[in-house]
């Protein structure tokens, strides 16, 4: 039907393509490698005073944010994906925001008993 | 009957079908885990002044169990290359790394850091009573500073039956340290390393005890959701390792030798649930440990 039964590819085209992969992991390497080192950040700067607990929060999740980025685009290949899946991920962007705006909504105006 | 496009792409998508099932699948999740973050700081800005506590979870062991996760992501998607590369020996042993980096993930969390909070206890003191422990509490000195009070005495419970027992009238906690020391500085932020219980043992009246639980999901606010995030996040990871090990049994050769795509397919998939696993603990290893 869709699927090829067998790929029985022609060796020189392989060798090519298993090229190109093999550049991607050295890529992947170096975005492990940069993920624990801001692991590391992460602990070292919650042990730094920024003045108030709020401003600590904002730095940890500002550094948690850009390692979930590169995650995001770099392991699950989000840098270069097809249309549909992004459109998939704006409406998901869409409705977790809402939900979270439903909390600050019920932060501040609670209810009052 | 086959199913249609789990190798070659749909003509309109551009993507084999999997792809789309799984994107899907993680906005669900994506939902699931949100309102459960949402809760999180709901109940954390709600908290009253000194009842969010801090510094209560191992850092140094969080810390490790965030790289064994990070680790893993990186083997799972140099297991995917190497079948792009058809190299099934090399896949093999990335996805063995995977599997175990999985395994002692889950084992580091059920043997040692739940386990052990279980055996710590804490007991909330009622406001009106707060001025009578001063010597172990330092508030005086916290107030000065524009600290939050502390409004819980913790450590080791000496004498459990006096949980259950209404003629004993007083518990026997030996106490963390910073109980011993309030007033040092050095106890002003959370320590890096874990520090146990003394053998200081403090004598705290139940009549001034609003109640003296272990730390379990029960506790309080913040370990109710410590309790409830990091253990969907552990069946999530439970599940990967499942789905993993599956995928590393022979019974996938099979798969690998029919077509490798296909597996190499299957691989980026499940690859793609263990990253979003990954970037969850993400944040929770902040909002938990550090914070």
């Amino acid at each position: 039907m869709n699927n090829p039964p067998d790929i029985s590819q022609d060796p020189a085209e392989h060798e090519e393509y298993a090229h190109g992969v093999h550049q991607h992991v050295m890529r992947y390497v170096m975005v492990g490698v940069t993920l624990l080192v801001f692991t590391a950040l992460t602990v070292a700067l919650s042990y730094v005073n920024f003045g108030t607990a709020k401003a600590n929060i904002v730095v940890a999740m500002l550094v948690a944010t850009f390692k979930a980025g590169l995650v995001a685009a770099i392991f699950m290949h989000l840098a270069a994906e097809k249309r549909l899946i992004y459109r998939v991920l704006i409406f998901t962007a869409f409705f977790v925001l809402g939900l979270f705006f439903l909390t600050y909504l019920a932060w501040y105006n609670p209810i009052v008993r | 009957m086959e199913i249609p496009y789990t190798i070659s792409t749909r003509p309109d998508t551009g993507l084999w079908n999997a792809k789309v099932g799984i994107w899907l699948f993680l906005a669900s999740e994506v939902m699931l885990f949100g309102g459960l973050f949402s809760a999180y700081i709901f109940l954390r800005l709600d908290a009253l002044p000194g009842e969010w506590p801090h510094g209560l979870l191992n850092v140094p062991v969080g810390a490790m169990n965030t790289a064994i996760l990070i680790i893993s992501s990186v083997t799972v998607v140099l297991a995917w290359a190497a079948l792009k590369m058809r190299r099934y020996r090399a896949y093999w042993w990335y996805m063995l790394v995977t599997i175990l980096c999985g395994i002692i993930f889950l084992v580091v969390k059920l043997t040692y850091e739940w386990p052990q909070k279980f055996e710590h206890y804490g007991a909330k003191l009622k406001p009106e009573a707060l001025a009578k422990y001063e010597k172990y509490l330092g508030n005086e000195r916290r107030t000065e500073k524009g600290l939050e009070p502390r409004v819980e005495i913790t450590g080791h419970l000496e004498n459990h039956e006096a949980l259950a027992d209404p003629n004993i009238k007083e518990f026997e906690i030996g106490l963390d340290p910073v109980y011993v020391e309030p007033n040092n500085p050095a106890n002003d932020r959370p320590h890096f390393f874990y520090v146990p219980p003394t053998d200081h043992v403090a004598k705290i009246d139940k009549e001034d005890v609003e109640r003296n639980t272990s730390f379990g999901p029960w506790h309080n606010q913040y370990f109710a959701t410590y309790f409830t995030i990091t253990g969907l996040h552990g069946l999530h990871v439970l599940g990967g390792v499942l789905v993993f090990t599956y995928m590393w049994l022979p019974v996938s050769k099979k798969v690998y030798q029919r077509n490798p795509e296909h597996l190499a397919n299957r691989v980026e998939v499940s690859g793609l649930f263990w990253h979003f696993v990954d970037l969850i603990w993400i944040f929770v290893f902040p909002l938990f440990y550090l914070l």
